[in-house]
């Protein structure tokens, strides 16, 4: 395999050897590979199925390739095939309207509120943690501990408590499942900004220090800039985050709606297709969050000089 | 405009702290405590301590005894504050008033100012700066706790809201058979054995991928992606494929675990220089003796940084696995019965006990890192 798809610099005249001396080529054949894997498995994971659905039919000597193209098109396989998984979600996005209960961007749109409202708290929340940090000696020695093992704790496993909780207070809809997203995305953001914070050298500091700074001054023109790029990297990490805070933060809500709930009530009814729809679009979601993180960290670090 | 003053005249944090300390000690001592009319001169205990108190705490800026013994002082008489603060309020539930709230917020300023002293000290040798580094966030975490029990009993907030700590460590306590079963169920079986053999199959896929530059140009970026996606949505279908005991469970953590692993091992794999693999070569060493001299040792922080991650996510996916079909044991079974009963003091004990387990699994990965990487600059300090 090395030497098909790994030609030497010599070796010109292959045509691919452009194509694959980048990253472009290998993501796409391992993506294809794991999609060949997906195939294989499906139609191995759902032979015995399938075996018993012939024996109750009373058929015997079914073609090979008929009998591949029947596990890849069961009604509850134990694993479904790529293409059913892509029909289902096509069906519940494109083809269901947006406020029917089916639809899948109506799912998504709920968890993503969450997501967002959640992310927003914790970036703040990170962000006023960091300064306080980087200020305060008290803060620094005895929060910045509690910060670290406070992600230790299994949060996702207070997560049903705290929204039965909250719900019996009186306060329901969005703010619960934001609060689990924000305890999952406060930490990544405080533990970078506290590090970009830190992050000048000390002869620059040393220069605001000769300007006669004071130490917002010094806070906004010097360190502020500085933490930039960390806290674009962590917020990154953040968004990741609370989307998962946001999906385990439906789960205990009795499925009502988002893709939590719909994984859920997927496994209870055995749908396993559903499940898989729900997975990829949150999985879609999870990516083109991160992605949008990305552009706008390009657009600021353009701005503001720093491109790398 | 502000800036500049506040450059030159610096907001002194300990002054501030101290004369906040007197108001409320003045505020307390002159109102009601305790509904419907109890003073704090009818617990004449507490008011003399918080007498001392407000002096011990002020005593700085007035200028006698600024020296240790006067900040040991202060967090003596604040803990035993404290300590009269929490008696007295479990016999007067919920009818706490203006001046106890006054009372609760001078102790934890003085906590603070404690705390706030004890960061400056100036010791000489370096055990004791290590005590007090540990002491400073110690000191933290037990005030927190102590605000939790005054707040909950003094406000009589409804145990089915947020028990007070002692309640939970009263739980804690008369049910430790069953923190035991649910334990050894998630964490010993299903936790333990995914971790290992995510982290097990990440590692030696990782050098399989290191090995072969195109996998490695092909596999990283995916595994990024997959590491930034909501894996624990698989749980569903592992309990589907693997059934409700400990196996799916242990299976939704290998897969979690898997990718962080894959990643930093690669990305560690990479660590070592240019010129220390010229100095290998030199030395005539071949591919295996390069990986174990030179690469592993330093990949090893970057490898221990996964561990660290993993031991946090393998408990969680464990957990939230168990919402999705678990046998009558388990801490995330217990967990999400528990709230359907409205026993949340139970809720909170195994959420004590997953802390614990949490916090242990991954100060055990620290301090073997500790060990393995003495070398590095983060080590040596």
């Amino acid at each position: 395999m090395t030497d098909t798809t790994l030609p030497s610099p010599r070796n010109n005249l292959n045509p691919f050897a452009g194509l694959m001396s980048g990253t472009v080529g290998p993501v796409t054949v391992v993506v294809l590979s794991i999609l060949a894997i997906w195939y294989i498995s499906a139609a191995v994971l759902n032979t015995p199925f399938q075996q018993e659905m012939y024996e109750r039919a009373g058929q015997e000597h079914v073609q090979f390739t008929r009998f591949i193209a029947d596990t890849w098109a069961q009604e509850r396989p134990v694993l479904p095939a790529p293409h059913q998984v892509i029909v289902e979600i096509w069906n519940t996005t494109v083809e269901k309207k947006i406020t029917s209960k089916r639809s899948l961007i109506y799912h998504s749109s709920i968890t993503l509120s969450s997501t967002l409202l959640g992310f927003l708290i914790g970036t703040s929340l990170g962000i006023l943690l960091a300064v306080g940090i980087v200020h305060s000696r008290v803060l620094d020695k005895s929060l910045m501990p509690w910060i670290i093992s406070s992600q230790t704790i299994p949060i996702l496993a207070i997560a049903p408590m705290i929204i039965v909780v909250l719900n019996a207070v009186g306060i329901s809809g969005l703010l619960p499942k934001a609060m689990i997203s924000t305890y999952l995305s406060f930490f990544p953001v405080a533990v970078g900004m506290v590090k970009g914070l830190r992050s000048p050298e000390i002869i620059h500091m040393d220069l605001m220090h000769t300007y006669s700074a004071s130490r917002f001054q010094a806070f906004w023109k010097l360190r502020l800039p500085y933490a930039v790029p960390f806290l674009f990297t962590s917020m990154k990490i953040g968004m990741a985050a609370s989307l998962v805070g946001a999906i385990v933060g439906e789960l205990p809500t009795g499925a009502v709606a988002g893709l939590g709930a719909r994984l859920l009530a997927g496994s209870y009814y055995g749908q396993t297709i559903q499940i898989w729809s729900a997975l990829i679009v949150a999985a879609f979601l999870a990516g083109s969050l991160v992605a949008l993180i990305g552009i706008l960290e390009k657009i600021a670090l353009k701005r503001m000089g720093m491109a790398r | 405009m502000t800036t500049t003053a506040v450059s030159k005249r610096r907001i002194d944090m300990p002054a501030v702290l101290a004369w906040f300390v007197v108001a409320m000690v003045v505020v307390g001592l002159f109102s009601r405590i305790f509904q419907p009319d109890l003073g704090v001169m009818d617990i004449p205990r507490l008011a003399i301590c918080l007498a001392i108190l407000a002096i011990a705490g002020v005593r700085y800026e007035l200028g006698f005894m600024r020296n240790w013994v006067g900040d040991l002082i202060l967090g003596l008489v604040t803990a035993i504050s404290a300590w009269l603060l929490v008696t007295t309020v479990s016999n007067h539930q919920g009818d706490a008033a203006l001046g106890f709230w006054a009372l609760t917020a001078a102790t934890w300023a003085a906590s603070w100012l404690f705390v706030e002293r004890l960061a400056i000290w100036k010791t000489r040798s370096p055990l004791s700066t290590r005590i007090i580094n540990l002491a400073i966030p110690a000191l933290f975490g037990i005030s927190i706790l102590v605000l939790w029990e005054i707040i909950v009993t003094g406000a009589g907030v409804p145990k089915v809201l947020l028990p007070a700590p002692s309640e939970i460590g009263v739980r804690l306590a008369t049910s430790v058979p069953i923190l035991w079963a649910d334990f050894q169920q998630t964490f010993m079986k299903a936790v333990l054995a995914g971790y290992a053999i995510g982290c097990g199959s990440a590692f030696v896929a990782a050098i399989l991928v290191d090995r072969v530059p195109f996998l490695r140009r092909g596999l990283l970026p995916v595994g990024n992606l997959v590491s930034a996606l909501p894996i624990i949505g698989v749980a569903p279908i592992m309990v589907m494929w693997f059934g409700f005991d400990w196996p799916s469970k242990a299976a939704v953590v290998v897969i979690m675990t898997f990718f962080p692993m894959l990643v930093n091992t690669v990305a560690g794999l990479a660590a070592s220089d240019a010129m220390q693999r010229d100095l290998m070569r030199t030395y005539a060493s071949n591919y295996w003796q390069t990986l174990f001299k030179l690469r592993l040792p330093m990949a090893m922080p970057f490898i221990f940084n996964a561990l660290k991650i993993n031991s946090t996510l393998a408990l969680i996916g464990a957990i939230v696995a168990e919402f999705f079909g678990t046998p009558i044991v388990g801490m995330g079974f217990r967990i999400s019965t528990e709230v359907g009963r409205m026993n949340v003091d139970m809720v909170w004990a195994e959420i004590a006990v997953a802390a614990l387990a949490g916090s242990l699994f991954y100060g055990i990965i620290a301090l073997i890192e500790r060990a393995v990487t003495f070398w590095h600059p983060s080590v040596r300090g």
